[in-house]
């Protein structure tokens, strides 16, 4: 192979990380408390709020039924508004982004309910205010099953960062598409499936690293 | 030290609604520990979540230590949950602390700065036996070491009133009686109030002072311990104790009770005694005076917090004349006596 090819390779792994990790974590950092809004508003929660909760959930749920490569194209103008530029890598990260905010509240909100009722219960006869069952009860308690849904979604991730090459984003799965596929080299195409392979095996056993660390059930 | 008045609590409203509790008078004083008995959706737990307002009750007024809990807007109530201790049933310890940093969990709530929580810590874990435990998880510790976290947390804010939701009843009876045992310990070191509900007549004959019995939201029955286990005021009281007790008509006998006298039947009476009574021949005396045979079907003797207290199952076998007048004669030694029916001889 030539070292023109290996640079290629190199530069889609570094671009397919760099779309992973910066989606990856906006999308955690909006996408937690989102998740947390959804929980502690539903009725009967601590902050009870039903209708503000269904349209919220309303939305996250559009959010999450939009096909990837349709959202990637559709919300084109905003990403032009947010990053001067409806192609490249940047251009790629906001929908993915905008993808993976409800995927994060959904997951969140899941880990969430695992936590038996009666610990929100016992910190409100403790006197806790709301903001301190989240931060004390919640967030810790659900550390494992958050994190859980992180790796999750960051798998998820790769997968979603090949449509990439839809917008002139490059990554692996680009690379695997034009010279695979269109010029039909089998090795790119098993290099760059290998690749990504690594990756999310890398990615899953960090994160049961991780879940192991934080639960102790 | 813990006051309701005319407190109910409904579910829902119109011709669906669920009534929890009805107009509950309950009053328990300073350091007393006072149980409430009652089967299962009687409306204990509700009760029992009324006193530090997990529930709102729907009327009435909770008042704990002169403070009207049910007036206070969410700030002032926080405050006072304060005094108020919890402990559950299935303990609700946080899995991502230790047993030290659940311990801890009220007091950082409280804003209570790092180097006190530890200097208030170690002696709850003293009292509580959990000292060699402090930074192991809760996935580790048996039942029992569970509950005992679970109460050195909800001393941690060094409340006035403690109150138990089924606090025994995941437990194995060994078990529960050393989480019995060192309630009892830390209601006379301490001086705490306990208000707990179960549906276990051993947590109330270990431990309570009084008890009340729920039924179907209503507070039916209110007694000393020593008196609900001589002489129970209600139909349910006596299920309970018979129960506890296993003090149960043989089911051959009971296929046969008639609940009208017949001509020829005798009637099956239990009788409860207790104090000085226990240790004097009454029956045989009884036998002597009135001219009646008795036969013992059952008989058990109990110590109860102290109190001795024996109980019968006999067939009086006499005239109706005799038998009545050994009843009397019963009574009037102040024998608690009931006529459970009449069976008839030789059938």
């Amino acid at each position: 192979m030539s070292s023109a090819m290996l640079e290629l390779i190199l530069e889609a792994t570094f671009d397919t990380l760099y779309m992973v990790a910066l989606s990856g974590a906006v999308s955690a950092v909006i996408g937690i408390p989102l998740g947390v809004l959804l929980y502690v508003t539903r009725p009967g929660q601590i902050l009870a709020q039903p209708a503000a909760q269904r349209v919220l959930g309303i939305v996250t749920n559009i959010g999450r039924s939009i096909p990837f490569i349709i959202l990637m194209v559709a919300i084109i103008p905003f990403t032009r508004l947010v990053v001067g530029s409806s192609i490249g890598t940047n251009a790629a990260i906001v929908p993915l982004i905008i993808a993976a905010i409800p995927f994060v509240a959904r997951l969140v909100e899941g880990a969430l309910n695992e936590i038996p009722p009666g610990l929100i219960e016992a910190a409100q006869a403790m006197g806790a205010t709301p903001l301190q069952i989240i931060t004390k009860v919640l967030l810790p308690e659900a550390k494992g099953g958050i994190i859980n849904g992180l790796t999750i979604t960051v798998v998820t991730l790769v997968s979603y960062s090949a449509m990439a090459g839809a917008v002139g984003g490059g990554g692996l799965g680009d690379l695997g598409i034009r010279y695979g596929y269109n010029r039909f080299e089998p090795l790119i195409m098993l290099i760059t499936v290998a690749i990504l392979v690594v990756m999310v095996q890398g990615f899953q056993s960090l994160g049961d690293r991780l879940v192991r660390k934080a639960d102790h059930k | 030290m813990i006051k309701l008045e005319g407190v109910s609590k409904t579910y829902g409203a119109g011709p669906t609604a669920v009534h929890a509790l009805k107009n509950i008078d309950l009053e328990v004083p300073k350091g007393a520990i006072h149980g409430v008995i009652g089967l299962s959706g009687a409306g204990k737990s509700t009760l029992i979540r009324c006193v530090n307002l997990l529930e709102r009750p729907t009327e009435g007024h909770v008042i704990v230590d002169g403070q009207d809990l049910t007036q206070q807007d969410s700030e002032a109530l926080r405050q006072s949950r304060h005094q108020l201790g919890m402990i559950f049933q299935h303990f609700n310890l946080l899995a991502s602390r230790t047993v030290f940093d659940n311990v801890a969990l009220p007091l950082e709530l409280m804003g209570v700065s790092k180097g006190e929580i530890r200097e208030r810590i170690r002696p709850l874990l003293d009292l509580t036996g959990l000292t060699d435990k402090a930074t192991q998880y809760p996935a580790q510790l048996s039942g029992g070491q569970k509950q005992r976290v679970a109460i050195a947390r909800a001393l941690a804010s060094r409340p006035k009133v403690l109150l138990c939701d089924e606090a025994t009843s995941a437990l194995d009876p060994q078990t529960t009686a050393s989480i019995l045992e060192l309630l009892q310990d830390i209601n006379r070191k301490l001086g705490l109030t306990i208000l707990l509900i179960t549906h276990e007549m051993e947590v109330v004959k270990s431990i309570c002072h009084r008890v009340g019995l729920i039924s179907d939201g209503e507070l039916v029955e209110e007694a000393d311990v020593g008196d609900f286990f001589t002489a129970p005021a209600t139909r349910l009281g006596r299920d309970f104790l018979n129960a506890f007790l296993e003090l149960e008509p043989p089911q051959a006998l009971v296929e046969r009770l008639e609940e009208a006298p017949g001509e020829h039947t005798h009637p099956v009476v239990r009788l409860a005694f207790s104090g000085a009574n226990v240790a004097t021949p009454l029956i045989s005396r009884l036998a002597r005076d009135s001219g009646v045979d008795v036969s013992i079907l059952q008989a058990k003797v109990e110590s109860i917090q102290g109190r001795t207290l024996g109980l019968m199952i006999a067939e009086l076998i006499g005239t109706p004349e005799t038998t009545s007048q050994a009843l009397s004669q019963l009574e009037s030694h102040d024998i608690n006596v009931e006529v459970l029916g009449h069976v008839q001889r030789n059938a």
